[in-house]
């Protein structure tokens, strides 16, 4: 087989070979390598490609097939957002300044998990300076491309997340999202993105931007490779006191359950008087797809999402106030004046911020009380060219940067489950996401949804052809 | 209220919080400081009870 055959295709059709022994995990994980060393001089998506490691962890699960072990992710190659901790790698969050620091003395706790139900870790991806980005470029490793138009952003702060699954380097992808950061490359590089539940997942040893809002989640090509993934990776973690106590779901096994029953409709109001041309075509598509025609309005959502740019800007400079007192000329300029004005935040601001969480949480408590699912663009156009710095928004002139997650910004802020799935706009060769959001903790819901898309060939995720 | 001064904000706070910023970036961190206040403001200006506490739980 070809490193196309072997690799161009979703992960858990790689595992059920492996699994079979009808392909080698060590021939997956050199096609893997082989496929980066002859695309990422385009596309720039890996900034730490682990060979040695990726080979021996193949290796073992090889010799787990032999044993007739059942791993869910046999042989599956993937990579994770240099946020993450990988054992003997220094985890730069993006930045220049983390270079400086010891190489990570263990992987984090989700580097653990997916190596315990086989997936092969082949590296480090690119990333946003320290996650505080829309756009996936970066000053210090250069920008994560769109390999579906190479002009154009991955969109981030995951973005080399989106570029390495999108080209088929890996089949997946764990990066980050506190305020769209799964959700928005997946938009913009046509791919499967889970953020699930605040507070599901472990995020022991990564690197942190906002505790009170940072999620971690899968980036993939099928929302079975989600779902796979996403079972693999929830576990009580005795390192994270931030994770929330909840039973697992196994969204593996609800995914074919279908949609009937569900109630679903689609956010009207502020994404509505917000969105491109684009993203209207493809959440009316979804909605289409889904028998949907009801709309809803989200409370004082707008206010949702300054209140999560509050929150945002002062908690993460909070963290960041020492390095930015002495090293402030050593941040990447497109984060470095945010991150300073954010250093000058009254807690009274802050403060008023997290109580509006409060109020808004109920309100969508209760708005969810009538409703199952919830559509919702999730950038307001499709992939920007590289280097972007206005877009037209509303009628109105606005930065680029911040205005590309205000859609995905006021969902994350109160922790809602979301899967974004990939749409491809007639008339365009670009696709854009739609935020298919459950309930809290009903991970499971949004899956379905995705899955019943794609199944029905309404949503897809190809490989780009470069 | 007064109307937010970004810049006279930025000045006395970069003092307070022992940053320096260089002169090239000026503009830019006032303009995210104005940016901040307006969100800001669309959050303080929605009263809400006193009853409604931050979201953050410290379990101990």
């Amino acid at each position: 087989m070809s490193a196309f055959d072997i690799l161009f295709r979703p992960g858990h059709e790689i595992a059920a070979d492996v699994r079979a022994r009808r392909i080698s995990a060590r021939e997956v994980t050199e096609a893997a390598l082989d496929t980066i060393e002859a695309l990422d001089g385009k596309l720039n998506a890996f900034t730490d490609v682990t060979a040695e490691r990726a080979i021996e962890e193949a290796n073992r699960v090889d010799a787990a097939m032999i044993e007739g072990k059942a791993l869910p992710l046999a042989g599956v190659p993937y990579a994770v957002k240099n946020l993450f901790d990988i054992e003997g790698v220094v985890t730069r969050a993006g930045s220049k300044i983390n270079r400086d620091n010891a190489p990570a003395i263990a992987d984090a706790s989700l580097v653990t998990q997916m190596q315990k139900a086989g997936a092969v870790l082949i590296g480090g991806v690119n990333m946003g300076e320290y996650a505080y980005d829309f756009t996936g470029e970066n000053a210090h490793d250069g920008a994560s491309l769109n390999p579906h138009d190479p002009a154009r952003m991955s969109g981030g702060s995951s973005g080399g997340s989106g570029t390495a699954v999108a080209s088929g380097m890996v089949a997946l992808s764990l990066g980050s999202d506190t305020n769209g950061s799964i959700r928005v490359p997946s938009s913009f590089c046509g791919l499967y993105g889970l953020k699930p539940t605040f507070g599901r997942l472990s995020r022991a040893r990564t690197f942190p931007f906002v505790a009170s809002l940072d999620h971690l989640g899968p980036i993939a090509r099928s929302p079975r490779d989600l779902a796979v993934a996403f079972n693999a990776l929830q576990f009580p973690d005795p390192d994270d006191r931030h994770q929330l106590a909840q039973r697992p779901l196994d969204v593996e096994r609800a995914l074919g359950t279908g949609i009937s029953g569900l109630r679903i409709a689609v956010a009207g109001g502020y994404f509505r008087d917000q969105a491109g041309s684009e993203a209207l075509a493809a959440v009316e598509h979804v909605a289409k797809a889904l028998g949907t025609s009801r709309e809803v309005n989200l409370p004082e959502v707008h206010r949702a999402r300054a209140a999560a740019y509050v929150i945002t800007t002062s908690e993460s400079s909070a963290l960041h106030l020492e390095r930015l007192q002495t090293r402030a000329g050593d941040y990447d300029p497109d984060t470095r004046d945010r991150f300073l004005s954010g250093a000058m935040v009254p807690a009274a601001w802050y403060m008023a911020a997290q109580r509006f969480r409060t109020w808004f949480r109920a309100e969508m408590e209760h708005l969810f009380e009538t409703v199952d699912v919830i559509l919702a663009p999730a950038t307001p156009f499709p992939a920007l060219l590289s280097g972007t710095k206005e877009v037209e928004l509303a009628g109105s002139r606005v930065p680029a940067r911040p205005n590309i997650g205000i859609f995905a910004q006021p969902i994350s802020f109160i922790g809602l489950p979301v899967v974004a799935v990939p749409v491809w706009p007639a008339g365009t060769h670009l696709p854009i996401g739609v935020q298919v959001i459950a309930p809290a903790w009903r991970e499971d819901i949004a899956l379905r949804v995705a899955e019943a898309l794609h199944q029905a060939g309404a949503t897809a995720a190809p490989v780009a052809s470069l | 209220m007064k109307e937010f001064d970004a810049a006279a904000h930025v000045a006395h706070m970069e003092q307070v919080m022992g940053l320096t910023i260089d002169e090239a970036w000026r503009a830019g961190v006032v303009a995210n400081m104005a940016a901040t206040a307006r969100a800001a403001a669309l959050v303080t200006e929605f009263a809400l009870d006193d009853h409604v506490e931050p979201a953050p739980v410290f379990k101990p």
